[in-house]
């Protein structure tokens, strides 16, 4: 018997039930939950905000263009007559972030699979925190380099001649944003899906190699298939990061809206043309002001499908281990 | 091939061994290898030390594996006995700074020659774990998954019956082929595991504690399992449970914690191997008789 359950003894039984009760009520514990639920919700807050500020001057667009026009192909909203065809800057984007991906997507892959079955713990240890500060660079920095060093050091020489229009005398075009982002989103597909990779259990891996399988057997039908929520989720994050990327495309696309995925063109992605036009000289309330947020709107759309099909991949293809 | 052809003498080499035995334990001084030495060896372990980044984990283990028996190890947590479990397939390859020193020969031939390729070994000398480990995949994927990265051109479907019926699972997982693997029970699993490993056609299979993780139905089921898995496989098992050792083994070692003389490291070290009747009845060794009759732990 403790000491305490002594001293309680010659209690009479009556008290019995006080003793089970706290002994203040706890005000600091109720304060803390309160805070952590209203830190929860602040997120929910935040994306009700943007998708309401966004609807108001959205509908004030429809009413001057028709949603026909709306899906055209042309986009000139300064021009007389203007035309407001969004359908050339989301194909602007997709033209950044296709080419990007084709690109970040095996390069990160391949980074992951080497960082986790391949590399020694020291390699191990350097690599990938230099990985991570890749993707920290500033992205007015990664655009700078794309235009002055990407474009005419890399794609420039490399171009084969005439190909697609050709490269040569371009001083911007839509692969040297892409190659730029791919800079920025390969070490985010590299670092996640190492961790996805890393988590799965030894034992699994163990099997394999018991069975003789070689190491790259082990880590290409074990580990990736066992890790793949956790990739799929790392390149979902990696295309969102690609589609809302602003200034390398800024800097390195130009600003001509395209309907084409031709990469050595210059295009306008949604969110340059976002940040050009309201940055730029455009009185509140006009047609152009209100296109910003009608781009938004789209842009905001096509991101939130985008996860939400995510979502259901990674529910479908991953293989719960454990 | 030849490893068929001397898996043919099965039962006469398992006769003449018993023979065998049965004249040996009445000579107490035959300490280690005591027993069955003219059986075909599958490991010759001389000197066989393992170090980790340098420290010794075990040393000095000297021991004969015979081809059909059932080889246990026992001894106290951090004895060696999966360090030493783990050298016979060369797992301990993956681990970094793992280092065999000594002669551990397979079938006559130095199992850590330069030659040999350890991808090639654990093909030959298969292992099941403490934890089961099937693959996030169907039954049917988990089998069949051996067979298919080796690359063997066969009748996958009854390969994987074939390896199922083995591991006396196939009449409990027959119409559920293709349902997760997880959906098992822990001791299905682990059937499972070792029927993925015998699909491989290895001519031994390690087990590491293979029932710790079970409860003692599944683990009966096992432990017959081993005792039929014995007419074609050698078995080696890793145990800490001393009736699980006398119940299904030929061949116990039991290995210890050695210390140096400052108390700083220590290392496992074998004390005793002999037949596993004699070891659990009458131990040449005290320390196996303190052991093996509960005195120290």
């Amino acid at each position: 018997m403790t000491r305490a359950g002594d001293k309680q003894a010659p209690e009479p039984a009556g008290d019995l039930p006080r003793r089970l009760r706290a002994p203040s009520p706890r005000y600091g514990e109720k304060a803390i939950q309160g805070l952590l639920a209203l830190c929860g919700i602040l997120s929910v807050i935040t994306t009700t905000a943007i998708v309401v500020s966004l609807i108001g001057p959205t509908i004030g667009f429809f009413e001057v263009v028709s949603v026909s026009e709306f899906f055209g192909t042309e986009w000139s909203p300064q021009f007389e007559p203007p035309s407001f065809g969004v359908l050339a800057t989301v194909a602007g984007t997709l033209n950044v972030t296709l080419w990007c991906m084709l690109f970040a997507i095996p390069i990160g892959l391949g980074a992951a699979i080497y960082l986790s079955e391949y590399a020694t713990a020291r390699v191990r240890k350097t690599l990938k925190p230099t990985l991570e500060v890749l993707a920290g660079i500033p992205t007015v920095a990664i655009g700078f380099f794309a235009v002055t060093f990407i474009l005419p050091e890399i794609i420039q020489p490399l171009w084969p001649g005439d190909f697609l229009g050709g490269a040569t005398g371009k001083p911007f075009m839509a692969l040297a944003a892409s190659l730029g982002i791919a800079l920025m989103i390969v070490p985010i597909i590299a670092s996640l899906s190492d961790d996805a990779m890393s988590a799965v259990p030894r034992g699994l891996r163990e099997g394999a190699y018991a069975l003789g399988a070689t190491r790259a057997k082990v880590a290409t039908r074990v580990v990736f298939p066992a890790a793949l929520s956790g990739i799929v989720a790392s390149i979902v994050l990696a295309i969102s990061r690609a589609v809302g990327e602003t200034m390398i495309i800024v800097l390195a696309a130009g600003s001509t809206p395209d309907f084409t995925l031709n990469p050595v063109v210059s295009i306008q992605a949604m969110t340059s043309y976002i940040a050009v036009t309201a940055t730029g000289d455009i009185p509140t309330g006009s047609i152009a002001y209100k296109s910003v947020f009608a781009v938004g709107s789209v842009l905001f759309l096509m991101t939130l499908a985008m996860n939400v099909i995510s979502i259901r991949l990674v529910r479908r293809y991953r293989e719960v281990y454990e | 091939m030849a490893a068929d052809e001397s898996r043919a003498g099965t039962g006469r080499e398992a006769r003449e061994a018993a023979a065998e035995r049965a004249a040996i334990a009445v000579r107490p001084e035959e300490f280690q290898h005591g027993s069955s030495s003219k059986r075909e060896k599958v490991f010759e372990l001389n000197g066989v030390e393992v170090l980790y980044s340098g420290v010794s984990a075990v040393k000095g283990i000297a021991l004969d594996i015979h081809r059909n028996d059932v080889t246990a190890l026992i001894g106290p947590s951090g004895c060696g006995k999966s360090t030493l479990l783990r050298c016979l397939n060369r797992m301990n390859d993956l681990i970094p700074g793992a280092e065999v020193r000594g002669e551990l020969l397979y079938h006559g031939e130095d199992l850590y020659g330069p030659e040999v390729d350890p991808v090639q070994a654990r093909k030959l000398i298969g292992m099941v774990f403490q934890k089961p480990n099937p693959f996030p995949k169907s039954i049917y994927d988990n089998v069949a998954f051996g067979p298919r990265i080796l690359g063997r051109k066969e009748d996958l479907d009854a390969t994987v019956e074939r390896a199922l019926r083995g591991a006396a699972l196939w009449d409990e997982v027959k119409d559920r082929l293709d349902s997760n693997a997880f959906g098992l029970s822990g001791g299905q699993q682990q059937r499972l595991c070792i029927a993925r490993c015998i699909a491989v056609e290895p001519d031994t299979i390690l087990m590491d504690e293979p029932c710790s993780a079970l409860d003692p139905i599944s683990t009966g089921k096992i432990e017959d399992l081993m005792i039929e898995l014995k007419e074609e496989f050698s078995i080696v098992i890793v145990t800490h449970n001393m009736q699980q050792a006398a119940r299904v083994s030929d061949r116990t070692a039991f290995l210890m914690v050695e210390l140096d003389a400052d108390e700083d490291n220590r290392w496992g070290r074998l004390v005793e191997f002999d037949d596993t009747e004699k070891i659990f009845t009458n131990p040449s060794d005290q320390r196996t008789e303190d052991y093996v009759s509960g005195k120290v732990g």
